[in-house]
């Protein structure tokens, strides 16, 4: 059984994305910058609207970053593109209905739960995953009945990863700072009415292994309503970080360093909130009342070792603090969720794949036709550039093997079936141009109250406004 | 960025070769897989040497009849392990440093992966790479708007 190569005018190369953020698009990006094939791609993703993290994790004050969305247009207004927001896999398509309608699958969903901490109390009422709070103030369609307890005083935010950091900044914004963001309108009336004093932002190694950026740490010493407060002796570099930096040395973390340390000289100046960086701790407990909410976070102090390849790591040294704290949000990493009918590899929460192909854990084999990319091809880390390398990675590996005829025989290859079925099985699927018309009706929103959107955060919302905008035309 | 970045997107393939298996099937093993380095474990699939191209060179320069010698004859034995939460930025200066290119990866004392030089520069380009195309768009953005 042998038939045309894909790729031609007349037989266009049909590749499904599943997942519509920045690696679903820089993937299809590179497939029609591609000379001489022809491709069409069919983006889906489970939520309304496309844009993934960008939309929905990016803080909505770091608008400069949302910026990268001009790029993703430009990729979504080439003709053979289409998008069907709403549209999930293992809900409304399966692998075998792409299989039979797509040359190539790309798998692009990204991390989508927390990781915990495993420790006791971590599901006492106020300890939540830091990502939920930052879907919910960013307006995630799924989280927006979620409630998080802002009449407490103190928060504590375990982790000091870029999440970790937006979501301590996020809680020490005055209102005034987070009026002119996109924000979601009822995270907004819900931080006006908060009562937070002090949040502790909590980093098991020293000052010196930190994930966050120096721009990252300025803008938090720039806040209009908080104070940031380190521990002097908590940023004084211990003999091991010193030597580490001795050896190979980093402009950058020696700034780092100096920013943090120059915190602790300074006294507070009386802000209304004290946002305070804690390093070399890690939590061990939370604390509850009777009530079975969070009181208190009981913290073990660590040391830093060395590993045998250089790594400094934290071991705790048994010396023990509680913090009074009634809310706590959780960011130590992100797990991939596993996808109906694609192999998942269950160590490294990413879907099983070799440089972006997708591989069988029974013949260890990769399966033919289906790739992945992303924060599901290679865990989270990086920035959202950092997926542009690595989608391409991927495609490089779709082209190789369309090159040698290995790609899926679908029964219906044609955009028209594809359209078919998928509007069959949700006939509420959102297009780009329906996205493009939410999007003007966002911005227009916003602009009575001089701020860059106001978001449609509700599914039924967004789909009377789409339905309303029909009865228009 | 940690080792389990690396060790997320290479598949579940570990190339491994008994100390009793000769230099010839060693050989054929890294020419089959394109690696420099072949992990040596015992019966109990226990790390216990990694075998090198430098380490059959070297033998080779001065024993041209070395094709039927054991794997266990001339392969290193003190390794330096990995565990997968360790850094890329600590492992590319120890590996620099120490003169060493593949570096077997351990979870639990249980051998879960292999990480090279190459696999190391490459995940730090990458992430080089994402952050100047991140700043550039910023900086684009910021003139736009």
């Amino acid at each position: 059984m042998t038939s045309a190569r894909p790729g031609t005018a007349d037989l266009p190369l049909r590749v499904a994305i599943i997942g519509a953020g920045p690696t679903g698009f820089y993937a299809a990006d590179h497939l029609f910058r591609q000379e001489g094939l022809v491709v069409e791609v069919d983006m889906f993703d489970r939520v309304p609207t496309p844009f993934g993290l960008v939309r929905a994790g990016v803080a909505p004050d770091h608008q400069k970053i949302k910026s990268v969305t001009a790029a993703f247009d430009k990729v979504a207004s080439h003709p053979r593109f289409r998008f069907y927001g709403c549209v999930e896999l293992g809900k409304h398509l399966s692998v075998e209905d792409l299989r039979a309608h797509y040359h190539q699958i790309f798998y692009a969903t990204g991390a989508q739960t927390d990781r915990r901490m495993g420790i006791p109390g971590e599901d006492l009422t106020g300890s939540h995953p830091a990502t939920e709070f930052v879907a919910w103030y960013n307006g995630h369609p799924d989280y927006q009945d979620h409630q998080f307890d802002l009449g407490v005083e103190r928060a504590a935010v375990v982790g000091v990863g870029n999440v970790a950091i937006d979501v301590a900044r996020i809680l020490c914004r005055t209102p005034d700072e987070l009026a002119g963001t996109d924000i979601s309108d009822q995270a907004l009336a819900a931080l006006r009415g908060s009562r937070i004093k002090e949040v502790y932002l909590l980093g098991r190694r020293g000052p010196a292994q930190a994930a966050f950026t120096n721009p990252e740490i300025k803008e938090l010493g720039e806040l209009a309503g908080a104070d940031v407060v380190v521990h002097p002796h908590e940023v004084e570099l211990d003999p091991l970080s010193r030597a580490a930096l001795a050896q190979a040395p980093d402009r950058a973390t020696s700034k780092k360093v100096e920013i943090l340390q120059s915190f602790a000289r300074h006294a507070p100046s009386g802000k209304p909130r004290r946002l305070v960086i804690r390093f070399l701790v890690s939590p061990v407990e939370l604390v509850g009342n009777a009530a079975g909410a969070v009181t208190g976070i009981t913290l073990v102090r660590n040391e830093l070792y060395q590993t045998p390849t250089g790594t400094l790591q934290p071991r705790a040294t048994g010396e023990l603090e509680t913090l009074p704290v009634g809310l706590v949000f959780r960011s130590v990493g992100y797990r991939g969720v596993p996808l109906p009918g694609v192999p998942f590899n269950d160590k490294w929460a990413v879907i099983l794949n070799e440089k972006g192909r997708v591989v069988d854990p029974a013949s260890r084999m990769p399966v033919v036709g289906e790739y992945t990319g992303g924060w599901i091809k290679r865990g989270p880390s990086g920035v959202i550039g950092t997926n542009k390398p690595d989608a391409a990675e991927t495609v490089a590996c779709m082209l190789e093997d369309l090159g040698r005829g290995a790609v899926l025989q679908p029964s219906a290859a044609t955009a028209a079936a594809a359209d078919a079925l998928v509007r069959s099985r949700q006939p509420q699927c959102v297009s780009y141009p329906d996205w493009k018309v939410l999007d003007r009706i966002e911005v227009g929103r916003g602009r009575a109250s001089g701020r860059p959107r106001v978001k449609l955060t509700r599914l039924e919302e967004i789909l009377a406004a789409l339905r309303d905008q029909a009865g228009n035309r | 960025m940690t080792v389990a970045t690396i060790l997320a997107r290479k598949g579940v393939k570990v190339v491994t070769i008994r100390p009793e298996q000769t230099l010839r099937e060693a050989l054929a093993r890294l020419s089959e897989h394109s690696i420099g380095a072949v992990i040596v474990t015992d019966a109990a699939g226990t790390l216990v040497g990694i075998l090198s191209e430098r380490d059959i060179v070297r033998e080779a320069v001065r024993n041209e009849r070395f094709f039927d010698l054991t794997v266990s004859a001339i392969m290193t034995r003190s390794v330096i392990t990995g565990t997968p939460a360790d850094e890329l930025t600590a492992i590319a200066t120890t590996m620099t440093n120490k003169r060493f290119r593949h570096l077997p990866i351990l979870d639990g004392g249980k051998l879960v992966g292999v990480i090279s030089l190459g696999d190391v520069m490459k995940a730090q380009r990458d992430e080089f790479l994402g952050e100047v195309d991140t700043l550039q768009t910023q900086i684009i953005g910021e003139k736009a708007s």
